[in-house]
């Protein structure tokens, strides 16, 4: 039999469900930084599926306080690395209920002050660890344990909070969205964030296929589609500046809508054409936003 | 074994839970069909999928949970799940 | 070196002299002297720290536990709300095992808001993990800051530590203080390296979750932790009486209880007041003494029942109230000490929020405690009830 060569520092035996797009941004996110890093989790999936004492599937330093704090210890660590002569990068990797929610104060603080670290929130757009509860990260109408689509509801009432532009508003100097459908990207994005003195944000777009009700193998398809359609944008933000967008041939919203259990209200037991066409305009919006769109000539008749 | 000071513990010891046995589809690797792209390696969030020594990709079926991920993703259709036989 | 200074300098002046590597705090009354000190003294070169100027107390203490698992000596100061603010950080710190230092200025919680001086902020959080010293004069407040930090950090120990001092009772009082010199504190306190550490060479995760099969075992050696920190604390308290004169090896201190028939109990700057009522009450004959507990956490079970296997009678004054229970902190505990002896045991909560305690309210606990009464609220305004 063939040798094997194990190279990564987020290792095997994690308990994410199998095809969890947040293990595989762990994955990604120690590959790209490599074994120079200290890891500050938040409490949430990614902390509890990898960190069951003993068995801790990362092989850089780690840390886990609490569910809001990840920031402040970070600040701390940075502090610490700092006075200790030591070249260690920081690396936050937080859930979107961590970030975009309990977290916002200490961010706020810990951006404000401009410590050295990169802040990596993978979003899967809710509350997963406790059971699928929304989230400020919640895309409008998906269907949550605290959102739930019902007789008089079409799911979660609010759009997506806009973290990366909260966050290039204190002065972040880079701030990026990335996917873990584009590893190459992502790992890029990482790395810049990593390089770039000064807090830097990342907001990785992590598809959850418990909570979001898909089949796992699914998940990078439905990562894909999610840029396609428009409804999450891949960009770089230099000093508060766009400078960088993935751009794409747009797609219906729908077919990224119908991918997914949290989104089946808008096409079961009807066809809710007001609702899709309120999200196909949050796509709109965003393409012209960022300027997103391919133009593709019409073909002839 | 004793406790470790404030649960902190080393690498290494998530090993000890081999998540193949949650696996209900199983990936076959086909070698011929393969590019040698590594795409699969890099999707994997197991983070279980190796270059061999004749550079072409296997599964560590202690670890693969079957998600199919590779299989959906690889640009050469290389990769069939085949139901688990228990 | 005797010098007359304010509470909150002589803290942060040991504090500078104990040599934290990150100072992280948010301002607080009656706290703000100390973390203001230590800004000036970081701008001034004085101090060789990183002095993280955080959003708010919650944070204050995660950047202490990031920076201490990272390795470095951290040190952060707060009182009352702050300190709530912080609970779920402070329970988490000592859980895992990172010994931060805090001094806290005690002071009353709302609501009614209150600035003013009582214990309730850092009694209610005994059970969190931390260590509690509770100092009676500055002198005390500013020496164990130097046996905290030698304790919190002695690989037995391992665990967090609040040194308590009463909020502008000593905080913003001006009293003699004899300063250790910073060689004389590099020859008790030295440089902080754990054996374990956040640190890319031997890389360790840090704050993993237990399950059942753990999480009781976990919670067994913290508390082990605090058992063994009882004979750290008399090592390092002879130690540094050794070096310096003051001996601190004693979790309780007895003033003229050894023929009393009345002891009262107490904590912190009351104890003052105390021994002055104690000696016109000796002058007039009566048989009162003193035992003040020094170390609340770990509590000192049997000699507190040591100390007061003699006496007729023992009043515990208490400047916190359990509510809902039968009275304070400290007279729940000592009842617990005295268990199957047949002395009484009277509570008597006093001082709350910034109210004076004078020698003559001592005066009047000894006399219902003589008639058998206390478990109460004492010195209440019949007026405003
Ligand atoms: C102070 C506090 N409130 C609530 C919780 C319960 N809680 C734990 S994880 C979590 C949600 C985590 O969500 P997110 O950050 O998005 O991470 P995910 O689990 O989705 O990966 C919640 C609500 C907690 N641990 N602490
Ligand atoms: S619930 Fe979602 S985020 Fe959590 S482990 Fe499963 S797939 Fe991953
Ligand atoms: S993705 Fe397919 S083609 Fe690429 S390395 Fe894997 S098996 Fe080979
Ligand atoms: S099936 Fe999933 S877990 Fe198994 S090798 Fe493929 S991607 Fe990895
Ligand atoms: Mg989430």
């Amino acid at each position: 039999m063939a040798e094997k060569k194990t190279c990564d520092l987020f290792d095997c035996g994690h308990r994410a469900c199998g095809g969890c797009g947040a293990a595989l941004s762990a994955r990604l996110v120690t590959e790209a930084a490599g074994p120079e890093t200290i890891v500050v989790a938040s409490t949430g999936c990614m902390e509890v599926f990898s960190t069951p004492y003993p068995e801790t599937a990362w092989k850089v330093p780690w840390i886990h306080s609490l569910f809001e704090n990840a920031a402040a210890v970070a600040s701390g660590i940075e502090a610490a690395l700092k006075k200790q002569g030591r070249k260690e990068k920081v690396v936050i990797m937080a859930g979107d209920g961590a970030t975009f929610d309990i977290g916002m104060i200490c961010i706020s603080g810990a951006f404000e002050r401009g410590h050295d670290f990169t802040y990596i929130c993978y979003d899967n757009e809710a509350y997963m660890n406790t059971g699928i509860q929304r989230s400020g990260a919640t895309p409008y109408d998906a269907s949550t344990t605290t959102s739930p689509a019902g007789k008089v509801s079409f799911g979660n009432k609010r759009p997506k909070k806009d973290m990366p532009a909260i966050l290039a508003a204190h002065g972040a100097p880079y701030v990026a969205t990335a996917s873990i459908a584009y590893p190459a990207d992502l790992m890029q994005k990482v790395q810049k964030a990593i390089n770039t003195p000064g807090p830097c944000y990342v907001q990785v777009h992590a598809p959850c296929c418990t909570g979001w009700g898909f089949e796992g193998e699914q998940t990078i398809a439905i990562a894909k589609l999610a840029i396609e359609t428009g409804l999450w944008v891949n960009f770089e933000m230099v000093d508060g500046t766009v400078t960088k967008v993935k751009k794409v041939v747009r797609k219906p919203v729908t077919e990224y809508l119908k991918t997914q259990k949290r989104f089946r209200h808008l096409f079961k037991p009807k066809l809710q054409e007001a609702e899709i066409a309120h999200i196909q305009a949050i796509a709109d919006k965003n393409a012209e936003k960022y300027g997103i769109d391919i133009k593709v000539p019409p073909k002839k008749e | 074994m004793a406790l470790a000071v404030g649960c902190r513990a080393r690498p290494g010891k998530s090993r000890d839970n081999k998540t193949g046995s949650w696996r209900v589809f199983k990936p076959i690797f086909d070698h011929e069909k393969c590019s040698k792209c590594g795409m699969c390696r890099t999707l994997c969030p197991e983070g279980c999928i190796h270059e061999n020594t004749e550079g072409v990709f296997d599964p560590d079926y202690a670890f693969c949970k079957g998600c199919g991920i590779c299989a959906a993703e690889c640009p050469k259709a290389a990769i069939t799940m085949k139901q688990e036989e228990k | 070196m005797m010098e007359i200074t304010e509470g909150s300098h002589a803290v942060a002046e040991a504090v500078r002299l104990c040599r934290p590597q990150v100072v992280s705090a948010y301002p607080i009354t009656p706290q703000t002297h100390i973390v203001e000190a230590l800004a000036d003294f970081v701008a001034n070169g004085t101090l060789d720290a990183d002095y993280i100027t955080v959003e708010n107390e919650l944070s204050a203490l995660s950047a202490c536990v990031g920076a201490s698992a990272a390795g470095s000596r951290v040190y952060s100061a707060t009182t009352s709300q702050g300190l709530m603010l912080m609970a779920e950080v402070v329970f988490n710190a000592a859980g895992m095992r990172l010994p931060i230092v805090m001094s806290i200025a005690n002071r009353a919680m709302g609501a009614p808001l209150s600035i003013w001086n009582d214990m309730q902020d850092s009694i209610s959080l005994r059970d969190a993990g931390w260590l509690h010293f509770y100092a009676e004069d500055n002198q005390e407040a500013t020496d164990l800051h130097f046996l905290a930090y030698k304790v919190a950090e002695d690989p037995t120990v391992q665990l967090p530590a609040f040194v308590c001092f009463d909020g502008f009772i000593l905080s913003h009082t001006y009293e003699p203080v004899d300063m250790l010199t910073q060689e004389q504190a590099d020859s008790f306190l030295h440089p902080y390296n754990p054996s374990e550490k956040l640190d890319a060479k031997d890389p360790m995760s840090f704050g993993m979750y237990a399950t059942p099969d753990y999480y009781h075992e976990f919670r067994y050696e913290t508390n082990e932790a605090q058992n063994k920190a009882k004979a750290a604390i008399q090592k390092y308290g002879k130690e540094f009486g050794t070096l310096f004169g003051r001996d601190y090896s004693a979790f309780v201190e007895s003033y003229r209880l050894d023929d009393a028939e009345t002891a009262i109990v107490a904590m912190g700057s009351m104890c003052g007041t105390i021994k002055d009522a104690i000696d016109e009450m000796r002058d007039a004959g009566q048989k009162v003494g003193l035992l003040r507990i020094r170390v609340f956490r770990p509590f000192p079970i049997e000699e507190v029942a040591k100390a007061l296997s003699h006496v007729k009678r023992v009043a515990v004054l208490d400047k916190n109230v359990s509510l809902g229970s039968r009275g304070g902190a400290t007279a729940i505990e000592v009842r617990d000490a005295m268990y199957g002896k047949t002395i009484p045991v009277k509570g008597y909560i006093l001082g709350l929020g910034g109210r004076d305690i004078r020698k003559k309210d001592i005066k009047e606990i000894v006399k219902l405690c003589e008639k058998g009464v206390g478990d109460q609220f004492y010195g209440l305004k019949k007026e405003l009830i």
